[in-house]
């Protein structure tokens, strides 16, 4: 147990306690939170930055407006519902049609609802049954990201996102997360969608994850989770780098998905960003944090991207 | 900086923990072990007489210990029907009085006191002042001198100055001076009685004390005299039938100075009765007694001043803490994910009723139920806080239910069911159903019997007597706990089960 001990620290795994101990309680003040918590917040800040974001079709924040879901979806065929404060994507529901004169809704993962159960998920939503401490919360109702040609045979109904770890403003690991079957279409590692580390170089997929276990393929469609090109890979991590100023959390977990018409947007930010992105990359964290922090500050976005791809891509090779 | 301050914070903590337990362990001889017991001995004297055929006024006394070296008085009483009594400080230490108005017939007097071996007890005696030299009258003056003379030629210091006249008195024989000094009688209290006249005219303070001899069991115990002598710094004891030097291991001093034990006016045919034995006490009873006479404040302090009912509520309260350490261990360095954070140690409360196992199945029991209820009023489509209550009311219908079933069927545990936390049971219930509908059966599962096992294991620590007793005896033991958990509140390590987490990672670099 000692030398696992040992050889994990010598790749520079980061565990649960050292990332909340020397990253997360040094670097995220408490007082950024509710910027990154609030999925409302975050999207006003985005576009208040400029940065593009899901169209934002209307809020629900009291019981008696669940009632105006269909107003306020009346010119939409699909979109998609999820708490303001939900916490690992618990509680979000993809509608992808609608039968428009009965009300009745289409999920992306192919189930049907009617118009009482989403009510009553909405409900749910405002009651706080998602939310991170049970406090009231609101729905938000917002576009439905049509995923682009890339992962066309990388994904099972959802659409994949990119999560990318942003420290001190330097991009320094980044995984795109594939839905799967069991993961109901949505990209959440815990919920048994696929992880595929990133070269951070290159922006190409090396190695796929479900839950804690490696996979060469997508368990769904069979296509070979190495390999992949992710498109304007430049562009995506400078975007992810911009998340930094625009939150002031020095330890953030970026989430931006591919739409095939609107080019990137900015999903979500998260505080507390998980660690199985290191099985993914088979990489740990520890060396390229390390280089990150001792970089000093005011680097500009293109300074810090470059770093990332020229200096942080090398620093600590894949495992075996 | 941050890290040198929480060690020096845990250190202090630490410190201040360990030093009132260590005072309370050593000085004040708190029990370290609940089996521990403190031996304790009953003395009772009895004072019979009887009072004649006509009512007549009676008055008696008795000495009754007051300084006892090597002993303290955990209790004392006296039982006398009908007399009304006083006790008072006197020569010989103190003194019990008995007096009735009229009094017929046989009567019987008793003093009992309780005492235990305390060696802090012989230092609250005091310094006499230098005796004023015995005034005999021709020849003993004379006999007085020259045995004094003798003496202290053949000595160094008062402890062999009463050493070789003990010798001497002895040995009446052979010295003319030592038989005329004690007048025909040998036995050991004329000899104490007669050494202290000697010691007095050497400038030598001495008394003359008597005791009992505690033994573990004896109806009739012998008043035993013996020789105190001070050396000008404290008080030697020498045994005035053999002259060897210190108190017999377990001695009394009943009483000092040459006055009679008793006295009786206006009874007859008195006759006094000593009785000894030997029980077993809660040593921590025994302590309080000790740090009220060393007027120490921890005793004011000490939850054995609270009302026996509020007792038993601290002595489980006390235990949470030590739960609530296991939880953050299981969680922050096994990885253990549980439903809440510290509902397994409210659970393990429950199981100090229940016991483990069928705390267990109670458990899953009502939980089961209750989801499979939850899982049904899912289609009701109610809003949360209804919702929540609603699975509330079936959870104590269900633990009554649960009763009455096994209550029918014989079986006791079933009735223990009532003390679960419902308003635990049902959050869980309700979280449980989340994870289960978002995250999978597996994982609901999963947390549900990792909530269980810590509750397992924190019971089990809970319920380990020597901890149930040290942290109730040292409650400064707590402190312990909070640097404990400030320190792992700074672990950074990994934890257990991201070992097997992350083993993939174990490879070496490519």
């Amino acid at each position: 147990m000692l030398g696992l001990i040992g050889k994990l620290a010598a790749n520079g795994v980061v565990g649960l306690n050292e990332r909340n101990c020397q990253y997360i309680m040094r670097y995220n003040p408490r007082r950024l939170y509710p910027l990154v918590d609030d999925k409302l917040a975050t999207k006003r800040l985005a576009m208040a930055a400029g940065l593009p974001v899901p169209e934002l079709y209307g809020v629900i924040s009291s019981h008696r407006e669940v009632r105006d879901l269909p107003t306020i979806v009346a010119a939409h065929r699909d979109f998609v519902v999820k708490p303001a404060q939900g916490s690992g994507g618990d509680g979000i529901l993809v509608v992808s049609a609608r039968v428009k004169d009965r009300n009745v809704y289409r999920l992306v993962d192919g189930s049907i609802m009617g118009e009482d159960d989403i009510e009553h998920h909405l409900s749910n939503i405002i009651s706080g049954q998602y939310s991170l401490g049970g406090h009231r919360d609101i729905a938000l109702v917002e576009y439905c990201v049509k995923f682009d040609a890339t992962f066309a045979e990388h994904s099972f109904r959802g659409v994949p996102d990119i999560r990318v770890i942003v420290f001190r403003g330097y991009p320094v690991m980044g995984m795109v997360r594939l839905p799967t079957r069991r993961s109901h279409g949505k990209a959440n590692l815990h919920q048994g969608a696929v992880g595929a580390g990133l070269h951070l170089a290159t922006g190409r997929t090396t190695y796929g994850v479900t839950g804690n276990t490696t996979v060469t393929e997508h368990p769904d469609t069979g296509a070979a989770i190495a390999g992949l090109q992710i498109p304007q890979w430049e562009y995506l991590l400078q975007f992810a780098a911009r998340c930094y100023e625009l939150t002031g959390l020095g330890y953030l977990g970026v989430d931006i998905v591919l739409d095939r018409d609107k080019g990137p947007m900015l999903l979500e930010l998260n505080a507390r960003p998980g660690l199985n992105i290191q099985i993914a990359n088979r990489c740990g964290l520890r060396p390229r944090l390390e280089l990150a922090e001792a970089e000093p500050a005011g680097a500009s976005v293109e300074e810090r991207v470059a770093f990332a791809m020229n200096t942080l891509a090398t620093a600590a090779p894949a495992l075996n | 900086m941050q890290g040198y301050k929480i060690w020096v914070f845990a250190l202090a903590l630490f410190l201040i923990g360990g030093g009132l337990f260590l005072y309370k362990w050593r000085g004040l001889g708190y029990p370290l072990l609940p089996e521990e017991e403190t031996r304790i001995w009953t003395v009772e004297a009895t004072l019979q007489f009887d009072a004649g055929e006509r009512s007549m006024p009676v008055k008696a006394t008795l000495h009754i210990p007051g300084l006892t070296p090597g002993f303290a008085v955990l209790d004392e009483n006296f039982v006398s029907r009908g007399f009304g009594f006083t006790t008072r400080l006197v020569a010989g230490g103190r003194q019990v009085q008995w007096a009735i108005r009229r009094a017929k017939g046989p009567q019987t007097l008793y003093y009992r006191a309780v005492v235990y071996k305390d060696p802090a007890e012989a230092e609250n005696d005091t310094t006499p002042p230098f005796p004023t030299a015995p005034v005999l009258g021709e020849p003993l003056d004379t006999a007085l001198q020259e045995l004094v003379a003798q003496v202290r030629e053949q000595s160094a210091d008062p402890a062999s100055f009463t050493v070789e006249l003990l010798k001497r008195l002895a040995d009446s024989t052979g010295d003319q001076n030592v038989g005329l000094l004690l007048a025909g009688e040998a036995d050991p209290t004329a000899r104490a009685r007669t050494a202290v006249t000697v010691l007095a005219a050497a400038q030598i303070p001495a008394r003359l004390m008597r005791g009992v001899n505690l033994v573990d069991r004896e109806r009739q115990a012998r008043i035993v005299p013996w020789l105190e002598v001070h050396d000008g710094d404290r008080w030697l004891y020498f045994d005035p039938a053999t002259g060897a030097q210190g108190l017999p291991e377990n001695f009394l001093t009943w009483w000092r100075g040459d006055d009679p034990l008793y006295t009786m006016d206006g009874g007859g045919k008195t006759e006094i009765r000593f009785a000894v034995q030997r029980n077993e006490a809660d040593p921590v009873l025994v302590a309080e007694r000790r740090a009220q006479t060393v007027q120490s404040r921890i005793a004011d302090f000490s939850l054995f001043s609270l009302p026996i009912q509020t007792q038993a509520v601290y002595a489980v309260l006390l235990m949470i803490p030590l739960g609530a350490l296991v939880v953050v261990f299981l969680r922050n360095v096994v990885g253990i994910t549980t439903f809440g954070t510290f509902m397994p140690v409210l659970v393990a409360l429950a199981f100090r009723e229940t016991q483990v196992l069928a705390g267990v199945v109670l458990f899953s029991l009502v939980v089961t139920l209750g989801l499979l209820f939850r899982f049904f009023m899912e289609n009701l489509r109610l809003l949360l806080v209804p919702r929540l209550a609603s699975v509330l009311i079936i959870v104590v219908l269900l633990m009554a239910v649960i009763s009455i079933v096994f209550h029918q069927l014989g079986l006791d545990m079933g009735l223990s069911v009532g003390l679960f936390p419902m308003v635990i049971l049902t959050m869980t219930i309700e979280r449980m159903s989340i994870v289960w509908e978002e995250r999978g059966p597996m994982e609901a599962i999963q947390q549900g019997v990792g909530s269980l096992i810590v509750a397992a294991i924190c019971f089990t620590v809970m319920e380990i007597d020597v901890l149930k007793h040290l942290f109730f005896v040292f409650p400064e033991l707590l402190l312990w706990v909070l640097a404990i958990c400030l320190l792992m509140g700074r672990y950074s390590g990994y934890r257990l089960l991201e070992l097997v987490r992350f083993k993939s990672l174990a490879a070496p670099p490519g």
